[in-house]
């Protein structure tokens, strides 16, 4: 985030700035150090309030991103399905087959992204966490 | 005719603003292209704008675009790497198209291109045809790694493999049809209770009075519509560095 270290920055040179007039130096720096320490107990605030709302929001994204991630796999399988019947003529099997292996590919989908399960290419490691 | 007005579906449509017919295909310009076109405009307008006079301490215009770069250039960082930066073009491109698409959906009259599937599984194929040809192209067959989990007793790998394939398939489906399903949901919740604000006036005044909660509703949905607009380009912006760094890094 670019707030991290937005102040400390522009902080750091003023007082550079400000050093070769002398004078309210310790002053300044008085300042700047009261300054720091205000933001830093508004700063935490400020995120929590984002985090909560945030939250909010990306509950009713979430129900829509398994909801979707679970269809895609049953529709992709779907259509794998028929169109292997439809090429080799194997009606119905292709269907009944790959539609039970979309539902399992749905499922994967929805474990994936909902974090439980690890990702492609990583198994067997622990995955990340929740995504979001 | 009633009917009509308070068609939900209607803003939707789409009609040819300048019907162009070659051999037998149908390439007219119409409202979609007009707004796509006015999305790129829009867009790149702003950017160029916003940053042509780059000042060390930015203006309002400026910092937006700042944040903007930053936002999509962390994003990618986090989930792809350093090396995903290569496509950091195109993210960044993705995202402001979906996000431009879907806040200019929210002016009234105007067609919210985001909202038919065809623009959002364009975008999503181009997404994973990028992934594919970058993954062959960088890593050969070693791409095909992706597909098979380590630690798995052979008999069973016909089996997983075949499901990995499909969840990958699935993934250009999910991508389209989640930004697609949100707006045209908001969009049409949005007009079905602007509707009901119409029809409810037309009976006096207890109609009126009784209007007011679908009002409430239709502004606090509109306040919703604009925070989906966001996420869900940040959605769409955040699986595309995901699944560039399956190509990236496939088996990793």
């Amino acid at each position: 985030m670019a707030g991290d270290f937005g102040p400390g920055e522009t902080g750091k040179s003023g007082s550079g700035r400000d050093a070769g007039t002398g004078g309210g130096d310790e002053d300044l720096e008085r300042r700047r150090r009261e300054l720091e320490a205000s933001l830093a107990t508004r700063l935490p605030e400020r995120t929590e309030g984002q985090d909560s709302k945030a939250e909010g929001a990306t509950g009713y994204g979430q129900a829509f991103k398994l909801s979707s991630e679970f269809i895609a796999g049953i529709a992709v399988g779907l259509g794998i399905g028929w169109l292997v019947d439809r090429l080799a003529g194997t009606s119905p099997w292709g269907l009944i087959v790959f539609l039970l292996l979309g539902f399992g590919a749905g499922i994967l989908n929805v474990l994936r992204s909902a974090g439980l399960v690890a990702e492609f290419g990583q198994g067997g490691r622990r995955p990340r966490g929740p995504q979001k | 005719m009633a009917a009509d007005k308070v068609d939900p579906i209607h803003q939707f449509q789409i009609h040819p603003i300048i019907p162009i017919h070659i051999g037998g295909l149908d390439l007219s310009f119409t409202n979609s292209g007009l707004f796509m076109v006015v999305v790129v405009v829009v867009a790149a307008g702003f950017l160029y704008l916003s940053t042509s006079n780059g000042a060390l301490i930015p203006t309002r215009l400026q910092s937006i675009s700042e944040m903007a770069y930053e936002f999509v250039a962390n994003m990618l960082r986090d989930s792809a790497g350093s090396h995903g930066m290569q496509f950091f073009p195109l993210v960044f491109s993705l995202f402001m198209f979906v996000l431009t698409a879907n806040l200019l959906g929210m002016f009234p009259y105007f067609f919210t291109v985001t909202s038919h599937i065809i623009v959002t599984a364009t975008l999503a194929i181009l997404v994973i045809g990028t992934v594919v040809v970058y993954g062959f192209y960088k890593h050969g067959m070693g791409f095909l790694n992706l597909f098979v989990p380590h630690g798995i007793p052979g008999v069973l790998l016909p089996l997983v493999v075949s499901i990995e394939v499909i969840s990958f398939l699935s993934r250009p489906i999910s991508l389209s049809v989640r930004l697609f399903a949100n707006m045209l949901a908001g969009h049409i919740t949005l007009k079905v209770f602007s509707g009901f604000v119409i029809s409810l006036s037309a009976f006096g005044v207890v109609g009126v009075a009784g209007a007011v909660l679908p009002l409430a509703m239709a502004v606090a949905l509109t306040a919703l519509e604009f925070l989906v607009a966001f996420l869900q380009a940040y959605v769409f912006a955040v699986l595309t560095c995901m699944y560039l760094n399956d190509a990236l890094h496939p088996g990793h």
